[in-house]
């Protein structure tokens, strides 16, 4: 297969003039692409497609974990071009989404793609009069197979979703699940919106539980582009930030599973250890969800001397009640027998659905943004990624504790060898302007797993594009590869277990 | 059974005792208070990232606002938020808080249906619906029945059908994709049920209001019986939110 050398390669949060990326024929891309996807250590982390003037333009981008950059490969369509190209999901699997989120968005026939099915009925879809009621479920003609639909509605204080399983009796064959009753139109809002303070507010309406991720990655794209400098300090804040985010989630989830196991100690322990972290986020910016906490150019709440004394308290109070309660939990009968080897999917599967975050590392897969793409505050304080192996509903309860226990140490570790000024004259800045042609992309390990942020600036240095992944774009797929052959009455715990976003996909 | 019991003791007593009077430390921030302090009112109004501010007279509609503060930041002397965390209302326009001005947002009781308290102020079940809601006011409406809310206490909690259900609470903008099936399960509750929306984004669309993805048509059909402000609503704003309209402020402060 001919290589193309001076390949573009980036680092994490870096940008580049939009002429220096090169268009490549479809069918050179093709062979670059599927060249360097077959490699283990590469992974694609965006794939779009957005009008350049008159022309369709599709850039892919690819992190290479061993050498730490991300490759940016791009083709493009005229308008007068027939609007279809060959499938690449065929060889490459983990293509699926991006290939039908560019279907649904802008009409390209994917030929020979094996699942061309709607991703989230966007408002600003190209087939407007397909409606979310008529999504063309899989189904088996049977006698003895009977289907269960649920949702869009569930029965708690959840998300919509409609989940549709095919069963025989109690196993389940299959199921699918159809989301977008979420669609807000942020994607197309980040660019109606003109100033970087709506935006700011936008992002961290991505996904309320996902704050700090999605918000750090935006602000990071925003500064990149204004080619804005910030301090040591903010990103050190911004990181403690989202690893609390992860503690508290981390620990929700893991009290929602004792919750469905029927476990009320763990399930009301774990629920009051949350509340604690939380609290301390609110009482640091005001939000127990860290909203109006990470602003573009710095932060109206700096971290002070006295919030590290009292985030030091809280985290070892946390710490000696996480622990004495983990130990009964995790070694409790009805609890492995509950979890253990529920729900699994290999590494092979987990590879080929393209998993990443939690739902990546269950299954023994090393990826870890912070560990294989790192910004400037995990090279200084590196992280070590934590893999649990058997990648059933055990691993996944396993690995939340274990990482939790791992971002306290984190923590701790900057917090007894870092001295913060709460005068570091970082304020938020909104008036920035950005460079004009320009493409930047971020990548953050959030709680659940990579979130990629992608930005595109026209002539005037306004935003033409911005694209948005969530890790649940890829991790839907493996909860639905959970399913098989399990029991229905098994769904609530994996769907707990993996606990995606549904406004994170939706958008 | 004894590391069982050592659990219990080491993790004390969680739940907030008197939830009508908790307090919440700054820099939460709550209800605001607008001074009659000279500022550039355009500078103001244009600042506010949700265009929660109105001039002549300086007001912010909680009904609008995220609480994020930036104006607080920008104009201390004009604005500061304080620490009430009781906004909600039975009437849209509560929410405005005008400058110069200090009063309590409250239920008009004049505007209030009378079944509400003649049904509900000793149990009420809640269906919650997520129309396009960022999951920051769902986990805050869950938190509501956690061990440290306990809203159980007063008979309140969540069903898992609107058939069982008194009321629906939505959070979200109402999106497009979500507007009938909210119908749906708003028409499967049997009368009398109340309707109440949590979260800026549900009161006013909040910072996706001007989205082309919503459809918020549903509103000028059914009658509003309780705002909730937040983004997301603190659990202690739901909480007394929902027992000022069932109960009133003098039959809640007693009946536990």
């Amino acid at each position: 297969m001919p290589e193309i050398n001076n390949k573009l390669k980036i680092k994490n949060g870096d940008n580049v003039g939009l002429e220096e990326i090169e268009i490549l024929s479809y069918a050179d891309f093709s062979s670059e692409a599927l060249s360097i996807l077959s490699k283990i250590q590469n992974h694609c982390v965006a794939y779009f497609a957005f009008h350049n003037k008159l022309n369709l333009q599709f850039i892919m981008a690819i992190a290479d974990d061993l050498n730490q950059n991300i490759i940016i490969l791009s083709h493009q369509l005229l308008n007068s071009e027939k609007q279809e190209l060959a499938s690449l999901t065929q060889q490459i699997f983990a293509l699926h989404i991006f290939e039908r989120e560019i279907h649904e968005n802008f009409g390209i026939e994917f030929l020979n793609h094996p699942w061309q099915k709607p991703v989230r009925f966007a408002h600003n879809r190209f087939h407007k009069d397909l409606k979310i009621n008529d999504y063309p479920f899989y189904s088996i003609k049977s006698h003895e197979l009977h289907e269960v639909g649920v949702g869009p509605i569930h029965a708690g204080i959840i998300e919509p979703g409609h989940f549709r399983f095919i069963c025989n009796g109690e196993n389940v064959l299959h199921l699918e699940i159809q989301l977008g009753w979420q669609h807000r139109g942020v994607e197309q809002l980040f660019l109606d919106k003109k100033s970087n303070l709506q935006r700011n507010i936008l992002a961290e309406n991505i996904a309320g539980d996902t704050v700090i991720g999605h918000t750090s990655t935006f602000v990071n794209i925003v500064e990149s582009l204004a080619n804005k400098h910030i301090s040591e300090q903010i990103q050190i804040e911004r990181a403690i930030a989202l690893e609390l985010e992860r503690i508290a989630i981390h620990t929700g989830d893991i009290a929602a599973l004792c919750t469905d196991a029927a476990y009320l100690l763990g399930a009301n322990v774990f629920g009051i250890l949350r509340t604690g972290i939380i609290n301390f986020t609110q009482s640091w910016c005001g939000n127990r969800f860290g909203k109006g906490l990470i602003r573009v150019g710095g932060t109206h709440f700096p971290f002070t001397e006295e919030l590290k004394i009292q985030l030091l308290e809280v985290l070892k109070d946390f710490e000696s009640r996480f622990i004495e309660m983990s130990h009964i939990t995790y070694r409790l009968p009805s609890i492995q027998d509950r979890f253990d080897f529920v729900g699994e999917v290999n590494e092979t599967q987990a590879r080929l659905i393209g998993c990443v975050g939690v739902s990546a590392r269950m299954s023994n897969i090393q990826r870890d943004i912070r560990v294989n793409q790192p910004t400037f505050i995990y090279q200084k304080f590196p992280y070590e990624t934590i893999v649990a192996e058997r990648g059933d509903v055990f691993a996944r309860f396993l690995l939340k504790r274990k990482e939790i226990k791992k971002s306290i140490a984190w923590i701790r570790n900057i917090l007894n060898n870092y001295i913060f000024n709460s005068h570091s004259g970082n304020v938020p800045e909104y008036k920035l302007s950005l460079k004009p042609n320009s493409f930047c992309l971020y990548l953050t390990e959030a709680w659940r797993g990579e979130i990629c942020h992608c930005a595109i600036t026209g002539d005037t240095g306004e935003l033409i594009h911005y694209k948005i992944k969530d890790p649940s774009m890829h991790n839907w797929k493996s909860l639905e590869m959970s399913l098989r052959n399990v029991e229905i009455s098994d769904f609530p715990i994996n769907n707990k277990s993996y606990n995606l976003s549904y406004c994170g996909h939706d958008l | 059974m004894i590391k069982d019991s050592k659990i219990l003791i080491h993790n004390g007593k969680q739940y907030i005792p008197d939830l009508q009077n908790a307090v919440i430390k700054a820099p939460f921030r709550g209800k605001p208070v607008i001074s009659f302090a000279k500022v550039d009112e355009k500078e103001l109004v244009d600042l506010c990232p949700l265009r929660a501010i109105n001039a002549n007279p300086v007001s912010i509609d909680l009904g609008k606002c995220s609480l994020c503060g930036e104006c607080a930041f920008a104009f201390p002397e004009k604005i500061q938020f304080t620490q009430e965390y009781k906004i909600s209302s039975n009437k849209r326009e509560n929410l405005i808080v005008f400058e110069g001005e200090n009063k309590e947002i409250e239920i008009d009781e004049n505007i209030l249906r009378p079944e509400i308290r003649a049904v509900f102020s000793k149990s009420l079940k809640l269906r919650q619906v997520s129309a396009g809601g960022d999951n920051s006011c769902e986990i805050e409406l869950g938190a509501c029945g956690n061990a440290n809310f306990d809203m159980g206490r007063y008979g309140i909690e969540f069903t898992a059908s609107p058939r069982h259900s008194d009321g629906i609470v939505v959070t979200g903008p109402i999106t497009e994709n979500m507007a009938e099936p909210l119908r749906i399960a708003y028409d499967a509750i049997p009368e009398p049920k109340i309707f109440i929306l949590c979260g800026v984004d549900a009161i006013s669309g909040g910072i996706f209001a001007d989205s082309k993805a919503l459809d918020r048509s549903i509103l000028n059909d059914i009658k509003v019986d309780l705002f909730i402000p937040g983004n997301p609503s603190h659990p202690l704003t739901i909480i007394n939110g929902i027992l000022d309209l069932t109960r009133g402020k003098i039959l809640s402060n007693y009946i536990i």
